[in-house]
């Protein structure tokens, strides 16, 4: 069995929300909804996170850092688009610099939709963002197991 | 017997306890993390994870792809892993502190070359606050090995000579703690450094959103980082065990207050872990020598003359 989706480590990463993602997705890691219950974690490392928590729309200027974590990421990994920001660009999709949801950079796996997204809805796509996370653990092993 | 025989069959108490060690250490030392963790959970308000979940952890992280900046990290942290085994197994078999205290510091320098031998300037930065650390526990532990030879000296019933061996604590006709109980304060307080909680998490914090990423580990990952939680599992469990050794005596019965002691020592660095901020290495190093100094330095030399 994969153990990948027991212990979901995340890392949060701000684009270019208002900040109001942000502050939901901070509250979903504190005592009031304890995300710890599911194993989660908050790493503030790339290598050590398995979900990638990504609030705010893709911009030039944060663009290559979004790809930079997702890189440093080790497989299996999993993306959440937390907000509608970070879904679709939301209320600045038609910026002059924004060029759009995080799927324009790096694949997502879940998207969370709200603006602000609710705790609730995180908790909902982090279970949901898990069991991506179980199916891809479970690939990588009998990929490793192929070669072997 | 001889005393090549006494020689042949500590060396083979050794190798079983080192056997033992590296079976039974990791689930023990799994179960306190969990503890650990839920009693942290519980103390802020929150349910918490399930008692099993470090076990979880290190599961899903040995299911990683391995990624690693270089080889040479993970011979490192291997090595890291293995010298604490050794030295949990000398120690627990009965063998000899002294040796089981530079070999458990063997195995700390290890695991500083592991984060320098990565040249992330984080893991760097972790590795250069973990020498610190070092610096500030290793006076006090090694006033503990020696304050554990003279205790022994006074309280031995043939008199005269101490031994830095663990298994004479059942030949005493009093626990060591009445002999050098300001070393025992000593050591608790210097044992929140070793267990790696605030105020002294310097070099690498459980806590994500501080400055130095994730310290010495920054650069681990999948099973390097696996072996390290193995590690601190290890480590945790030959510590409490010297805090034990302070409360048996007489015979084996009195394991259980050893143990009773222990685990209360370690509900305390919990508690603590959870009520103190992070303090400044300046800090550390200084209270560290001091309590050394003054808790160390006057119980043995109140032991060395009257």
């Amino acid at each position: 069995m994969a153990y990948s989706g027991k212990s979901p480590w995340v890392i949060h990463y701000d684009g270019s929300s208002c900040n109001g993602c942000d502050i939901e997705v901070l509250a979903t890691l504190c005592p009031g909804f304890d995300g710890e219950r599911f194993g989660v974690v908050n790493t503030g490392n790339p290598k050590h996170a398995d979900i990638f928590l990504v609030t705010g729309s893709v911009n030039e200027q944060n663009i290559d850092v979004v790809r930079q974590i997702y890189d440093q990421m080790v497989e299996p990994k999993v993306v959440v688009a937390c907000g509608i920001c970070a879904c679709s660009g939301g209320i600045f999709h038609d910026c002059y610099n924004v060029i759009g949801g995080v799927d324009q950079a790096i694949p997502v796996d879940v998207y969370a939709p709200g603006c602000a997204v609710r705790p609730e809805t995180l908790i909902d796509a982090i279970v949901a963002g898990v069991a991506v996370l179980d199916e891809k653990a479970e690939k990588l092993k009998s990929e490793k197991k192929g070669r072997a | 017997m001889d005393i090549q025989g006494f020689a042949i069959q500590g060396f083979v108490a050794v190798v079983i306890g080192i056997i033992a060690f590296a079976v039974l250490a990791p689930v023990v030392g799994c179960l306190l993390a969990g503890v650990d963790r839920v009693l942290s959970a519980r103390m802020q308000g929150r349910v918490g994870p399930p008692l099993l979940q470090p076990y979880y952890d290190v599961r899903k992280l040995f299911e990683k792809e391995g990624v690693t900046v270089n080889g040479v990290q993970d011979a490192y942290v291997i090595c890291a892993l293995i010298f604490a085994i050794i030295a949990g197994g000398i120690f627990f078999s009965g063998g000899n502190l002294l040796m089981c205290v530079f070999v458990i510091t063997l195995s700390s320098l290890f695991f500083i070359i592991a984060a320098y031998s990565s040249r992330s300037p984080y893991a760097e930065l972790g590795a250069a606050r973990e020498t610190l650390q070092v610096m500030s526990y290793e006076p006090m532990v090694l006033l503990f090995s020696v304050a554990f030879y003279m205790a022994t000296a006074a309280l031995l019933p043939f008199g005269g000579w101490g031994t830095f061996d663990v298994s004479a604590v059942f030949a005493l006709d009093a626990p060591v703690i009445v002999c050098i109980w300001p070393v025992f304060l000593g050591l608790m307080f210097i044992l929140t450094i070793k267990l790696r909680k605030s105020p002294f998490d310097l070099s690498m914090s459980h806590h994500a959103h501080q400055e130095i990423v994730r310290g010495m580990t920054t650069e681990m990952s999948g099973s390097t980082l696996g072996l390290v939680e193995i590690l601190h599992w290890c480590e945790n469990v030959l510590f409490l065990g010297w805090i034990g050794l302070f409360f048996v005596w007489g015979g084996p019965v009195t394991l259980i207050v050893g143990v009773v002691a222990a685990l209360a020592a370690y509900f305390l660095e919990i508690l603590i872990d959870n009520n103190f901020a992070r303090v400044k290495w300046q800090f550390m190093l200084k209270s560290a020598w001091a309590v050394a100094l003054v808790a160390g330095g006057i119980n043995l030399a109140v032991l060395a003359f009257l």
